[in-house]
């Protein structure tokens, strides 16, 4: 794996993945969002509104993925001290921050005709604004120090502990009586919901994922070439 | 260990003295909490439903006050550098500074708790688990509160990022510490002091090694 971790080989082996991937993120999404939108039947006791489900849904598994993957790169970054591995976590976040605020968004937008109201303070929801808060804090802080190495350890190890405690932030707003529904698709004796949902639902997932490896990549590939941009002035003696 | 108590008095000693904040985070604990009835209203049956959330919340912000400065003075003036010479590692000094800060702020706030609890209407059963859990909560908030801190020792304004950092950490002692406030005020056991307890034993155990480890590479040399 480490021999991808040369920035000139991963900018050679990225630069063909990538329009492969692009375009599988966009069909998977075009297919899951006609599934989902028009060829599945509403739902019988929620009608139409359960469509906003195959928006929903994925866009919470991925913020949740992103900031697993945040973390795992920013560990790797400081204990191999590889600076791709910093770059990976630095452009993971906004991404993240963005999959969560669009999970928040179409929660509420969701909530409003279910439950009657834009925001409870359920668990599911409090600890997802918290996970929002903690990639602005980690956005935040990488850019409040100005020089690379220290900012890219600091922030590392806030990306840790913030993954340690996670599962405690979760576990403790639970506390307060949900009104969130529970797991339906990964649980002992299979899915609970009907598989015309299942189906969309699946190719959402698999098409946000995609979507966000593509975007993820881009970043990396862009905070790549702007070092190089930025060194070769440096080189010149210009100022930049 | 008389490098540790060194260490932990002169912090203390610096905390009480001119320009030091354990009285300014005392005194903005009790402004603070006197101020929420002024913007809710004077209904003491709401206020002593919410008196537990509006203490922890007080606490919260006021031990942050203090914390910007828990590491930084010292980065400054060079002193940060000679107590990681010293023989004490500086694990045992982040644990020392963790303490001296709990015992300038988080101690002073549940000392006065109970005078809150009375402006809120509290009924008496509910001092005990106010006291109770400021006493064992409160070390979290220093304890975590000291890993922000040392992480943006690097930053020129670290006090103003501080916060965004530190409080969704510290969420889980909020809501056990309020939550079991709660749960006394309606007779409730629920276990909130239990995970209180454990979510306070580990943050001061491991906060010390992770802050030493971010403090590390700030030092000269």
């Amino acid at each position: 794996m480490f021999q991808y971790a040369n920035p000139a080989r991963f900018m050679a082996l990225s630069g063909r993945v990538l329009p492969w991937l692009a375009v599988a993120a966009g069909l998977l999404l075009a297919a899951g969002l006609y599934l989902g939108l028009i060829a599945s039947p509403p739902d019988y006791q929620q009608g139409d509104t359960v469509r906003i489900m195959y928006v929903h849904v994925p866009a919470a598994w991925c913020a949740m993925m992103i900031y697993a993957l945040m973390a795992l790169s920013a560990a790797i970054g400081l204990i191999n001290r590889h600076p791709l591995a910093d770059l990976a976590a630095k452009t993971a976040a906004p991404l993240g921050a963005l999959f969560t605020a669009l999970a928040l968004i179409t929660g509420s937008l969701w909530g409003k005709p279910m439950w009657g109201a834009w925001w409870v303070w359920d668990g599911r929801l409090t600890s997802f604004l918290i996970l929002l808060f903690l990639y602005l804090g980690y956005i935040a802080l990488w850019n409040a120090i100005e020089d690379e190495v220290p900012a890219a350890r600091a922030t590392a190890v806030l990306a840790i502990v913030g993954a340690v405690n996670l599962p405690i932030i979760e576990f403790s707003v639970r506390w307060w009586t949900t009104l969130h529904q529970g797991e339906s698709i990964i649980r002992a004796g299979g899915p609970s919901i009907a598989a015309v949902f299942l189906w969309p639902l699946f190719l959402m997932a698999l098409g946000y994922t995609l979507l966000f490896f593509t975007l993820w990549i881009v970043r990396i590939r862009t905070e790549i070439l702007a070092r190089r941009a930025r060194s070769l002035i440096l080189a010149e003696g210009g100022a930049a | 260990m008389s490098a540790f108590v060194a260490l932990l008095g002169r912090d203390i000693r610096l905390a009480f003295r001119a320009g030091g904040g354990a009285m300014l985070a005392l005194a903005f604990f009790i402004v603070m909490a006197a101020l929420i009835p002024l913007g809710i209203g004077p209904d003491l049956k709401l206020l002593a439903k919410v008196a537990g959330g509006v203490v922890w919340s007080a606490a919260l912000l006021a031990a942050l006050l203090s914390l910007d400065r828990l590491f930084q003075a010292d980065y400054e003036d060079g002193s940060l550098d000679l107590i990681a010479l010293s023989p004490l590692p500086l694990e045992a000094a982040s644990f020392a500074k963790i303490a001296a800060h709990w015992l300038t702020t988080g101690l002073p706030l549940t000392v006065v708790s109970p005078l809150l609890g009375l402006l809120y209407g509290l009924p008496p059963a509910a001092y005990p688990a106010l006291v109770l859990s400021l006493l064992i909560g409160t070390p979290a908030i220093s304890a975590i509160g000291a890993v922000g801190a040392s992480l943006t020792l690097p930053v020129r304004r670290g006090g103003l990022i501080l916060p965004l950092l530190v409080l969704p950490l510290v969420t889980p002692a909020l809501i056990f510490g309020a939550g079991a406030i709660s749960a006394a005020l309606n007779g409730l056991s629920n276990g909130a002091f239990g995970l209180l307890c454990a979510f306070s034993f580990v943050a001061v155990i491991v906060s010390p090694f992770i802050t030493a480890f971010a403090v590390r590479p700030n030092l000269a040399g």
